[in-house]
């Protein structure tokens, strides 16, 4: 019962901090921020297209994280951890994929390219959708969390080599501007707006995944009175 | 497998006119095409009749490192999958009307290192799969987007070659080749272990 | 000694052993006794290492059995209700194969002695497939003790058996007992169980509910112990 209110307390606290955060976030891309010169008002999408990218890396760090202590550790809670950041990860790179072709679209005339980064996180979208479905037809519970995990690790490595066979091959995908040199420099509110949404993304991805370890911790909870129950039922 | 991989390479052979511009083009795919969906049905047999009968797990119970069998799997699909390839590339040079002057040793060099990654993971998924509600289906949805870097180095590195490309053109593919073969044996080779456990 | 201690394992979101604690001496003959689900076969496939326990260790002598797995399943042989056996390859195949992974020198005098000690000469060279579910069983036992194990594990072995098999059966159990081998057997025949053993267990719902020498109590009070237990399972 412990995990239960302790789950019950975070996502509410959690919920206030991503409430609060989001409202000021909105603010932030639709008000305040001046609009780019060149691209125009679509470059808004920016501050969630970004922070989006960045969540769904997030969430594959942590599921190939769980995943390795799963593997050493047996605790089948590390597996529902890295279950649900595949789940939320999964959501996060549609996001991304999305919200890239609304911005291509105007700015490359295409919706799509068969850039390094664009193939490489369509491929990365394939091989967690294939996690997750690998995690669910595996007839037992325990032996699905031992394959899905040594599936990440093996999709986790995939992902640079993926990338780097893609980029030999190709590439347009705008050089990071964040990181590169002092002509692609972001104005300062850009970049404070950027930074925030990116820390409202962190607060929503942490709340997406308390929120789903309730409903795990709840089914737990259930199995457990079932069993009890037909037990003493016969 | 052979009579499934030469039907591929035949069918599409004559859905494409002979000495037309495209064909040279679709050539390479088209040979990758036929090789991995037949490196696929030899890979989900790897198990499917040891987890069957059961006698599975009297291999696990030997007492040997199950790195072991593990290598000794992925030899055996190796093998196969390699003489089909084999037998196929003949066909396959003579219905595109391809002209390999002297770069047949290095398809040959390219469809190795292409086919060692290939089963490599190949034979670590399938040890999974066996255990799916719907093996043969569940077999490619994991293995096509891990495969993406050795499929398109292996289609590019075709090509180059029907082109009779100069062999530096061909040198980066072989890298990630390389790179891909030797990172996927040894991760595979560490987490069969976990695999195989009931 | 072989120490269990507190083995768990969770099977589909359930305990199928929930702290498991047994203590198993050497040369001795352990009987496994319980009802359906009480995690006798889910302890059989930890100790066998086929399955890895989500919490808990097995030590042999003080190491733990998963530290290395290979060398202790040299140790072991393992009869289940499955054979184990390739049914395209013969017999005699069969035992070399298995000779071949336990690298037991000399194979074939030792496949000959074993087809010979088993009843099955006469059939070596012929495919398993064609066998009796008895015949096949024997040729399991042989492949078992191929490489004359110190740890034995029986996993309901006479389901299945016909006379002359189970006859067979339990006098490799009782040569090997005398032998001084360990010998873990599970079965749901409680006679049977309580005449070969040294010891007995009873499990229910993955504990050990009563751990006793054969010695310590008659057949019939151990048979309305038995009882006791298991019909307690069933009413709480």
């Amino acid at each position: 019962m412990e995990r239960t209110t302790l789950l019950r307390k975070m996502q509410l606290i959690i919920g206030v901090l991503l409430f609060i955060g989001m409202l000021i976030s909105l603010y932030n891309v639709f008000i305040m921020v001046p609009t780019e010169k060149k691209m125009g008002i679509v470059q808004r999408i920016f501050y969630f297209h970004v922070p989006s990218a960045m969540m769904s890396f997030l969430a594959f760090f942590t599921v190939a994280g769980f995943s390795i202590a799963f593997l050493v550790k047996r605790n089948l809670w590390y597996d529902r951890v890295a279950v649900i950041c595949g789940e939320i990860g999964v959501l996060f790179t549609t996001i991304a994929l999305i919200t890239g072709s609304i911005w291509a679209r105007p700015i490359w005339n295409t919706y799509w390219s068969w850039d390094a980064r664009l193939t490489t996180f369509l491929i990365l979208w394939f091989i967690y959708v294939a996690y997750l479905m690998l995690r669910d037809y595996v007839g037992e519970d325990e032996r699905g969390a031992r394959f899905a995990a040594v599936f990440a690790i093996i999709g986790t490595l995939d992902i640079p080599i993926v990338y780097f066979s893609i980029r030999w091959w190709r590439t347009l995908h705008p050089s990071p501007v964040i990181a590169g040199g002092e002509g692609s420099g972001l104005h300062p509110d850009m970049a404070y707006t950027l930074f925030f949404s990116m820390i409202v993304f962190v607060f929503l991805f942490l709340f997406l995944v308390i929120a789903r370890l309730r409903v795990e911790n709840s089914r737990m909870i259930l199995a457990e009175i079932k069993r009890t129950h037909i037990l003493s039922s016969n | 497998m052979l009579i499934f991989c030469l039907l591929v390479v035949v069918i599409f052979s004559f859905t494409f006119d002979p000495g037309s511009e495209y064909t040279k083009e679709a050539a390479p795919g088209i040979l990758w095409v036929a090789f991995t969906f037949s490196g696929m049905l030899g890979l989900n047999r790897t198990f499917s009749h040891e987890v069957d009968t059961g006698s599975i797990h009297g291999i696990l119970l030997a007492p040997i490192d199950r790195g072991a069998i593990y290598l000794g799997k992925t030899i055996g699909s190796f093998i196969f999958m390699f003489i089909v390839e084999i037998f196929t590339l003949p066909f396959f040079i003579v219905l595109f009307d391809l002209n390999l002057e002297n770069h047949f040793l290095q398809l040959v060099t390219i469809i190795f290192l292409a086919t060692i990654g290939f089963v490599a993971v190949g034979t670590l998924f399938s040890a999974m799969t066996v255990h799916t509600k719907t093996r043969e289906l569940m077999l490619p949805i994991l293995l096509f987007p891990v495969m993406i870097p050795v499929i398109l180095a292996a289609v590019n590195a075709t090509g180059s070659i029907l082109n009779l490309d100069e062999w530096s053109k061909i040198l980066g593919w072989i890298r990630i080749l390389v790179a891909f073969d030797l990172a996927f044996i040894v991760l595979s080779y560490l987490t069969f272990d976990f695999v195989v456990e009931e | 000694m072989i120490k269990v201690q507190q083995l768990t394992k969770i099977y589909n979101k359930q305990f199928a052993l929930r702290g498991l604690d047994l203590e198993i001496n050497y040369g001795q003959c352990l009987c496994i006794l319980g009802p359906n689900g009480a995690g006798k076969s889910t302890f059989i496939r930890i100790l066998a290492t086929l399955s890895r326990p989500n919490r808990g260790d097995i030590l042999v002598d003080g190491t733990s059995v998963f530290a290395a797995p290979a060398a202790f399943r040299r140790k072991l042989g393992l009869i289940a209700h499955a054979t184990f056996l390739y049914p395209e390859l013969t017999a005699r195949e069969n035992l070399i194969f298995y000779a071949a992974l336990y690298q037991i020198a000399n194979p074939d005098t030792r496949v000959d002695d074993l087809l010979k000690t088993v009843g099955l000469a006469h059939r070596s060279d012929d495919r398993v497939r064609t066998f009796s579910r008895g015949m096949q069983q024997r040729l399991a036992i042989a492949r078992a003790i191929l490489n004359e194990p110190e740890i034995l594990l029986l996993d309901e072995p006479y389901t299945g058996l016909d006379q002359s098999a189970s006859q067979l059966l339990t006098d490799r159990i009782v040569e090997l007992k005398t032998a001084k081998r360990t010998i873990v057997l599970i079965t749901h025949n409680i006679q049977q169980g309580y005449q070969l053993a040294d010891k007995i267990a009873i499990f229910r719902e993955g504990r050990v509910a009563l751990e006793c020498d054969t010695g310590a109590m008659s057949e019939l009070e151990f048979q309305q112990k038995y009882n006791e237990i298991v019909t307690a399972g069933g009413k709480n």
